[in-house]
This record gives C-alpha cells, structure tokens and sequence, in this order.
C-alpha cells in the first residue's frame, strides 16, 4: 500500500514539474534559477504531502513554494550587493526578477510546450539538448540520465549545468517560437524525442533496464507533445513510429541479448495493443494534409506489423512507401533501405544494383550497415564467399556488440 | 560516443622515463595533466580517467589447468611499448575525440617541449544497434 501511494504521488510530481518549471520560468528571466527553485518545491512537496495530505491545487502549491523560494533568492542576492555596495533600486530588481507572481497559473499545455521547446534548443548539442529535456521536462533526477547513459552522475550534471548556461547566455527567450520558425523549431523537438527512444531501443544485458526505460520516457513525452499539438501529422506520426517499433520489443532480443532480426522475430510476442493504437494513429494522419518522413516511417512499421507472418510482408507496399521517402530526403540510410525492400521485390540483383549507386556516398562508404546489406544481399543471391567477406568487414566496423555478435555469427554459419 | 584514449609510452627500463626528469619539468607536466582532466570534467566529456603504476611492476597472469592462476614477474621484453594511463571520453563526434587526444600527446616534458606521446583511439562498443 504504501509503496503504491509513493509511486502514485511520484508519478503525480513527475507531470506537474514540467507545467510547474514552464509557469516558473516563464515569469523568470534565469531559467537554471527557476528550475532549483522548483527542484526545492517538489522537494518540499515529496516531504510534506505524504504527512499533510496531497493540497486541493497541488500544482498551485508547487507553483507558490517555487516562487517563494525564488523571490527569497532574489531578496539574498540584494542583501549581498546592498552590503558591497549601496544599491538604490533593490524594489524595482525584486519587481523585474519576480513581477506579480502570485497570480493564478496560466494555461499550463502552452507552458509546458514552451519549455519543451527551450530544452530543444537550436543552440544546443543533441546529447545535452537530450539531458536537459530529460531533466526539465521529464522530472528524472541527474542519477537517472546519468545511469541510462552510462556516464558518471557528475559528467551528467556538468553536462546539464552547461545546457543551462548555453540558454542563459544565448538570451532564448521563454517563449513558444513564431509562426515562421515553428516548423524548424518543432522538427528538433521530434529529432530530440526521437534520439531518446532509439537511445533505450538497445535491449542487452545489464544496464539495458535503464535503457528501457529511455524509450518509455521518449513515449511518454510524445504523447504529452501530441496531447499538445494533436493536429500536427508528424507529430502523431513519431508517436506511431514509436509505439509500432517499440510493439516488437520482446521478440527483438533472446534470453541473452543476441539481436533478432524482424525476418526471424516470435510475431506471437508483439505487442498487439501497442501495433493498434500506432495503426489507428497512424492511419488518422495520413489523409489528412502534407506527409513527412516519420508518417512514411511509421506507415512502413506498419505494414510490417500487420503481417503475421514473415512471408506475408507487404513488400510492394514498402518499396512504395521507401519510394516517397526516398523523394522527400537525401538520406542514404533511406536508400539503403529501398534498396532491401527493392530486393524483397524484385530478388538480390536489384537490391546489388542499387547498392552500387549508394556506395560512393561518403556518407555510407566506411558504414557497417552498406556491408551488411550487401552480406545480406550477396548471401540471398547465392555467393558465399563474398557474403562472408561483407558479414566479417561489417561486424569489424559496428560500434554494437549485439550487432557485432550477430553478424560474426552469420559469417561464421556461411563460413562451416 | 565513447572512445577510450591510451596513453602509450616506449616500454624502455621498465620505469617511467618521468623519473629523470626535474621538479619543475615534472610539476609541468602534472599540471597539464590536471588541467587537461578538469577541462574535459567541466564539459561534461570525462567518463574516466586512470593512470597506470609503472610498468616494471607489472604481472602477467594466465590461468593453469585447476583454474589456479599463474603469474609472471616482469619486464616483458617482448612488448615493445606498454600502456601508461587512459581516458575514457563521450563525446558528440569522432573528432572531437582526436581532438583530446592530440592535446593529450602535447604534454609538455623535459624543458617543456611537448612530447608528442601516441594516444591510441579506439571506440567503445556501446552505440545501439541500427539494424
């Protein structure tokens, strides 16, 4: 009983700490001090509610410790100066640091969205646009992020005091961006929530329950950001490529954390109910106006899902699908992939041909997934040689054990 | 990305060739050292960073038939160079890997000439597979 009750207010601290951070901020021109500011509240929350009972308006209450704390904050720092030196204006500081706040909390979807879009900032690198999102947004604590990305909590703390200083220094101000910068502004947001998933979407042993739970974090904020934008397409389609990859998680990994490919995957394990809440996501996007890349990806997940059996793969649909995406991007993993569905079409040959035209793609060249497509490929057509020779050169050159095993293990079977 | 950075010294006496070198050479060259270590802490790129007690010290163990380990007294004078200490980085990019490194190697030794020490780069194996 009492744990469910600690894993109840716990979940319920973790929604209101955006909504609350987002209220702060906004109000308050440091965003590093706002988030301690609220980083104390909640504090003081998981300390006092469980004694005191859960308040009437417990985002009202977080939203007034906050803000207290913050104002205290300002009032200590015109005490330092005022004793360095006289200061005459510490009314008008307090006023422009904590302007009429005890006011009621605004509309708390827009503040939340505004802090998801400060946290995926331009400015920013991906991997500390990563932590700040997971930190800001979604509430884990430093140890957390730290753990899932295997690095030192004080590397990760660094790391997040300095994405705090970059926002602070580089004046982005707290606001949801304009109508002419949105679309790129939201394009980084997806690509940052979307790194997150494919971050926890490595199922091995050991650390990967951490993992885990990356990717039901991305989940979790995609769908408050679709609860946010629900008419924004790629936005729904992100959460549809999401919850149809993550659908197949248990058949993806054996008991030791060999890698399964998706030809060779337990279809019984797939998560039935996850495959159609993405189905029925992502068939609610695609009529509707201009498709993007994570619809075409999503709708690609799809079709792969809805066979249950391999050899009922839609593969005429799925080159199609390539096809549009193909158009749409200049990215030559995308070829690479509408080479291998070209191959479930049209046999090896045609999936080697089109190989030929990516490899002097300096992009790809020197990549372990050209050589073991071309494994893959060489191995369907027949030639065992130079299958092996691919297998060998590709699991030389992935940076994933899993990956490599897989692939040393198929060189191996071919090589005997 | 996580690479690991080695640190590479000729293997020579079996001491490190740091012990001939003078107080103000060496309190260079700790300081570097100190710096380098800070820099890459407050970037939050460090994962880790170990140095190695000197090579003569060094024992090679093999295990016999009962499991029992077997251990070897240095030198070896087969290994031609030996490894003196490592970091552990994560970095963005491969680059910015190389970048540490070449810093690495220009540590300053005696009269404060940059030793141009090999720093070998490799990848950890830890990025999620893509297939």
């Amino acid at each position: 009983m009492k744990e469910s009750a600690d894993a109840s207010l716990g979940h319920l601290l973790r929604d209101l700490a955006p909504q609350v951070l987002g209220a702060v901020a906004r109000r308050h021109e440091d965003f590093a001090a706002a988030e301690d500011a609220v980083q104390e509240a909640l504090i003081a929350a998981a300390t006092q509610w469980p004694a005191e009972g859960i308040p009437s308006n417990p985002r009202g209450w977080l939203y007034q410790i906050a803000v207290r704390r913050l104002t205290d904050e300002v009032r200590r720092h015109i005490a330092r100066r005022r004793r360095e030196d006289t200061v005459a204006t510490e009314r008008s500081a307090i006023e422009t640091v904590v302007p009429t706040v005890f006011g009621e909390i605004g509309a708390d979807e827009d503040d939340t969205l505004t802090l998801l879009f400060m946290c995926c900032h331009p400015s920013l690198t991906p991997a500390t646009a990563i932590a700040l999102t997971l930190r800001a947004v979604g509430g884990l604590t430093t140890s957390e992020i730290a753990s899932a990305f295997l690095v030192p909590e004080a590397t990760m703390a660094q790391r997040i005091s300095r994405a705090k200083q970059t926002i602070k220094t580089s004046k982005v101000a707290f606001r949801l961006p304009n109508d002419s910068e949105r679309a790129a502004r939201l394009a980084v947001v997806l690509q940052v929530l979307y790194l997150i998933f494919n971050e926890g979407y490595t199922t091995s042993a050991g650390p990967a329950l951490h993992r885990t739970d990356l990717s039901n974090e991305a989940i979790r904020l995609t769908r408050l950001l679709h609860a946010m934008l629900p008419a924004d397409n790629e936005v729904t389609g992100l959460l549809a490529l999401m919850l149809l990859t993550d659908a197949r998680r248990a058949a993806r990994t054996a008991p030791h954390g060999e890698l399964i490919p998706l030809d060779e995957q337990d279809r019984t394990l797939w998560d039935r109910s996850l495959i159609a809440e993405g189905v029925a996501l992502i068939s609610s996007a695609l009529p509707r106006g201009e498709v993007g890349a994570y619809q075409l990806q999503a709708a690609i997940a799809a079709v792969h899902d809805e066979a249950t059996r391999v050899e009922d793969t839609d593969w005429p649909q799925i080159l199609a699908l390539y096809g549009v995406l193909r158009e749409l991007s200049d990215n030559p993993m995308v070829k690479l992939s509408y080479a291998i569905a070209a191959a479930m079409v049209h046999g090896p040959q045609a999936g080697l041909e089109l190989l030929a035209e990516i490899e002097g793609d300096a992009r790809v060249t020197e990549h372990h997934r050209l050589d073991a497509v071309r494994a893959h490929l060489l191995e369907r057509a027949g030639d065992r040689e130079q299958a092996i020779t691919y297998y060998r050169r590709a699991a030389d050159r992935t940076a994933s054990i899993p990956e490599r095993d897989y692939l040393t293990t198929k060189a191996a079977r071919l090589a005997r | 990305m996580r690479y690991m950075l080695m640190m590479n010294a000729p293997r020579g006496t079996g001491d490190y060739a740091v012990n001939a070198w003078s107080p103000d050479d060496l309190k260079a060259h700790i300081g570097f050292m100190f710096a380098l270590n800070k820099e890459l802490s407050e970037s939050g790129e460090l994962v880790g960073a170990e140095g190695l007690a000197a090579p003569g010290e060094a024992k090679i163990v093999r295990a016999a038939k009962n499991g029992v380990p077997v251990v070897t007294d240095g030198p070896f004078p087969e290994a031609k160079e030996f490894l003196a200490g490592y970091w552990i980085v994560d970095v963005d990019k491969p680059q910015r890997a190389y970048e540490i490194a070449a810093k690495a190697s220009s540590a300053p030794g005696p009269g404060g000439a940059p030793l141009i020490i090999p720093i070998e780069v490799r990848q950890v194996m830890s990025a999620p597979p893509d297939m």
